[in-house]
């Protein structure tokens, strides 16, 4: 144990911020070095400082009535281009053909086409590629989004890059949404997102090869699944998961706590088969590849339902990441007024319930649990059992006290973010 | 008296120069700009003489540049090996067919990249249709696996790229007069001195041609590493693209460029220089 003064100075050793980095924010463009290059190179100075990336932190122009005035004169196309994550609706196979009944139901009620795709893998990867379109003030090519919060939606409503919501086009929003999904401290009156699930991160195993029950974020690390572990290949959920094996709290951690994080991944990383894909590891659980993996509860409950029962989900005893995916409509959508529409859609009991009852998260809508209980009174056999379980289950309508258990993601500033990356990336980097 | 030079020759180079400075010149000075700035996405950044971004840049990633010089380098070699027999078989003894030989050589050029080296994903995977019986056979222990290792890598970079060896090879033993073998024979050669002392001097253009763009392509590929290899088979081409599409860090990612490139011009150039004919180098321009 540490004291308190030896970690002070610790921290300072290990500075966050490199002060060659400070000076070049402080400073103005034309730094004294490029004077001091000489004359030779301060023409080639010139050239180069020439292409600066501007930033995209401009102030948001939120006058009072901005959003009015976006909202006025918009009307309804007939087209939804919905970016989503794989497994996160509900799927019905018809003469050979995957489809999506709430959406086609959608479309009956609204005359609303939805062009729905699988396009989000991981959050970074997602904004990483839409981030040039947002900044250039054009058309990403989505009208809809599903964005995590914990520094991804974040990220994106500071650099002002979404479109800020008509709460008089939600009234469902307004009557169905949970307390708990109202005004979340990210995005503070639901200015620019609703919620679509939320969900935990732990863990998930086959036990016919690990031969024993899991129950620790320390299992993860056993030796004996050597090249049979598999852990998220994004910077956020994985460096979190093992803080809070640590005994810390990602909210509160500092940077002597992410380098703490960090040598245990490292030390972990020779026994690891994959870094994956977030929502991978149904992939290479269910293919046997891998033992033990770090997973999503929703995932591995749709795995046990589409042909691999024996996979098993655990909340680890140390606790579980608590995390909320949200729609959001990034800036310049070529239909906005479809996409509003569908994100209020969802707010009934009923289409809440349907989702919920295909991919096991938790809703943001407590009004479907009753649809849920209704439904299993109707189903019989292995279906009722399964709806009735589902509308039981503490990871898909969990209580107050079962969510007082879950952590939450540190919200990172665009300098912390650049050294919590250059931490933690060249380690899952490989 | 001395000959003038009119403006003709400058005014022949000029596309060429016009070219080269809109899609090299230019973009490698972007790059260049990007890879000294300091700040971060979302702030913007700007040109501060940050060289620390190489520093950081070799620090974090030296495992992996060093990975994909040997990588690259292992897969030239094997390339090399599988490609002479094939290339010299056709050029000799390919007859009539020798387009069709050629064209089959080309034909996995017809599927998707990615497709085809999922397709070895989908044919090595742990209980697939190759370790699958092997293992229930008991022929393999059941923990074994090819998948996430860096065979997997090496032996799909080494199947994308072996095209790229066959045909300047096959150009290179095709212009081979068969007079000259001919007259070798005459000369008392046996087989093997006729390869040794005609074929494969005259064969050594081709061989340099295929070096190059197999192993150039090969250390800096990132599909293979992404959809065969596991934690340990990162290539510097995946740091790359992570760094600049998932992390926006483009000073990192434009300081890891750079680096990358100075160590495959410096390489290329030293390896031109020691083995290098003008006739090779006309080769590997063409």
């Amino acid at each position: 144990m540490t004291k308190p003064m030896d970690r002070d100075r610790e921290r300072q050793q290990m500075s966050p911020i490199d002060p060659s980095l400070l000076r070049g924010l402080t400073q103005p463009r034309w730094s004294r070095r490029a004077f001091l290059g000489g004359a030779g190179t301060a023409g080639a100075a010139a050239l180069l400082s020439a292409c600066g990336v501007s930033g995209s932190n401009k102030p948001a122009a939120q006058a009072p009535d901005a959003v009015a005035q976006f909202w006025a004169n918009k009307t309804k196309a007939g087209i939804l281009n919905f970016a989503n994550w794989p497994l996160y609706i509900d799927v019905a196979k018809v003469d050979g053909k995957t489809v999506h009944p709430s959406l086609e139901d959608f479309t009956k009620a609204t005359g609303i086409k939805v062009n729905y795709k699988e396009a989000i893998n991981d959050n970074d990867s997602f904004i990483g590629k839409i981030s040039p379109s947002l900044k250039a003030g054009q058309d990403t090519g989505w009208d809809l989004m599903v964005i995590t919060n914990g520094g991804s939606i974040e990220k994106l409503i500071r650099q002002n890059f979404l479109t800020p919501l008509d709460h008089s086009k939600l009234p469902n929003f307004t009557a169905n949404a949970a307390a708990n999904f109202k005004n979340p401290s990210y995005d503070p009156g639901n200015k620019f997102s609703v919620a679509w699930q939320s969900g935990f991160t732990g863990i998930a195993y086959n036990p016919k090869l690990t031969k024993r029950p899991i129950t620790s974020i320390q299992d993860l690390f056993d030796p004996a699944f050597k090249g049979r572990i598999a852990m998220f290949g994004d910077t956020i959920d994985t460096p979190t998961m093992i803080m809070i094996m640590l005994g810390i709290d990602p909210v509160k951690s500092t940077v002597a706590d992410w380098q703490r994080a960090a040598s245990k991944l490292k030390e972990q990383k020779p026994l690891l088969r994959k870094y994956i894909d977030n929502s991978g590891e149904a992939d290479v659980l269910s293919s046997g590849e891998v033992a033990i993996s770090m997973a999503y509860s929703g995932d591995i409950f749709q795995l046990n339902n589409s042909g691999s029962p024996d996979i098993k989900f655990v909340v680890p005893k140390e606790g579980v990441t608590l995390w909320t995916d949200n729609m959001c409509i990034p800036l310049n959508p070529a239909h906005p007024v479809d996409a509003i529409t569908y994100m209020d859609y969802v707010y009934q009991p009923r289409v809440a319930a349907t989702l919920a009852e295909y991919v096991d998260y938790i809703t943001p809508v407590p009004g479907a649990k009753q649809v849920v209980l209704d439904d299993a009174s109707k189903a019989k056999g292995a279906d009722k059992s399964g709806l009735e379980g589902l509308a039981s289950s503490p990871l898909v309508f969990p209580t107050d006290a079962d969510l007082s258990k879950t952590f939450r993601y540190r919200v990172l500033t665009p300098t912390e973010q650049v050294t919590w990356d250059r931490i933690f990336q060249p380690i899952i980097q490989g | 008296m001395r000959k003038r030079i009119g403006a003709a020759p400058y005014l022949m180079v000029l596309p060429g120069v016009v070219w080269l400075a809109l899609f090299f010149v230019i973009p490698g000075l972007l790059i260049l700009s990007l890879s000294l700035q300091s700040g971060n996405y979302e702030q913007g950044f700007r040109f501060t003489w940050h060289w620390a971004n190489y520093t950081d840049a070799f620090s974090f990633y030296h495992t992996q540049l060093i990975r994909s010089i040997v990588y690259g380098l292992v897969v030239t070699a094997l390339c090399l090996v599988l490609a002479y027999p094939v290339a010299y078989w056709i050029a000799f003894h390919g007859g009539h067919h020798k387009t069709t030989y050629l064209f089959l050589i080309l034909l996995p050029f017809f599927v998707s990249f990615v497709i085809r080296t999922a397709a070895w994903k989908f044919i090595l995977t742990d209980n697939g249709i190759v370790l699958g019986p092997l293992k229930t056979a008991h022929l393999l222990p059941q923990s074994f696996h090819i998948l996430a290792t860096q065979y997997a890598v090496i032996g799909g970079l080494t199947y994308n790229f072996l095209p790229f060896m066959v045909l300047p090879l096959y150009v290179a033993l095709e212009r081979i007069d068969p007079d000259l073998l001919e007259a070798a024979a005459d000369l008392y050669s046996n087989g093997r001195q006729v390869f040794r002392r005609v074929i494969l001097p005259l064969s050594i253009p081709g061989v340099f041609a295929g070096i190059l763009l197999t192993f150039v392509p090969a250390a800096a590929d990132f599909v293979n590493a992404t959809i065969l290899g596991g934690t340990d088979t990162t290539m510097i081409g995946n740091v790359i693209q992570f760094e600049y599409l998932n992390a926006n860090d483009y000073p990192l990612a434009s300081a890891l460029s750079f680096v990358v490139m100075a160590a495959l011009l410096i390489g290329v150039f030293a390896y031109a220089k020691a083995l290098g004919t003008e006739e090779a180098m006309e080769m590997a321009a063409a």
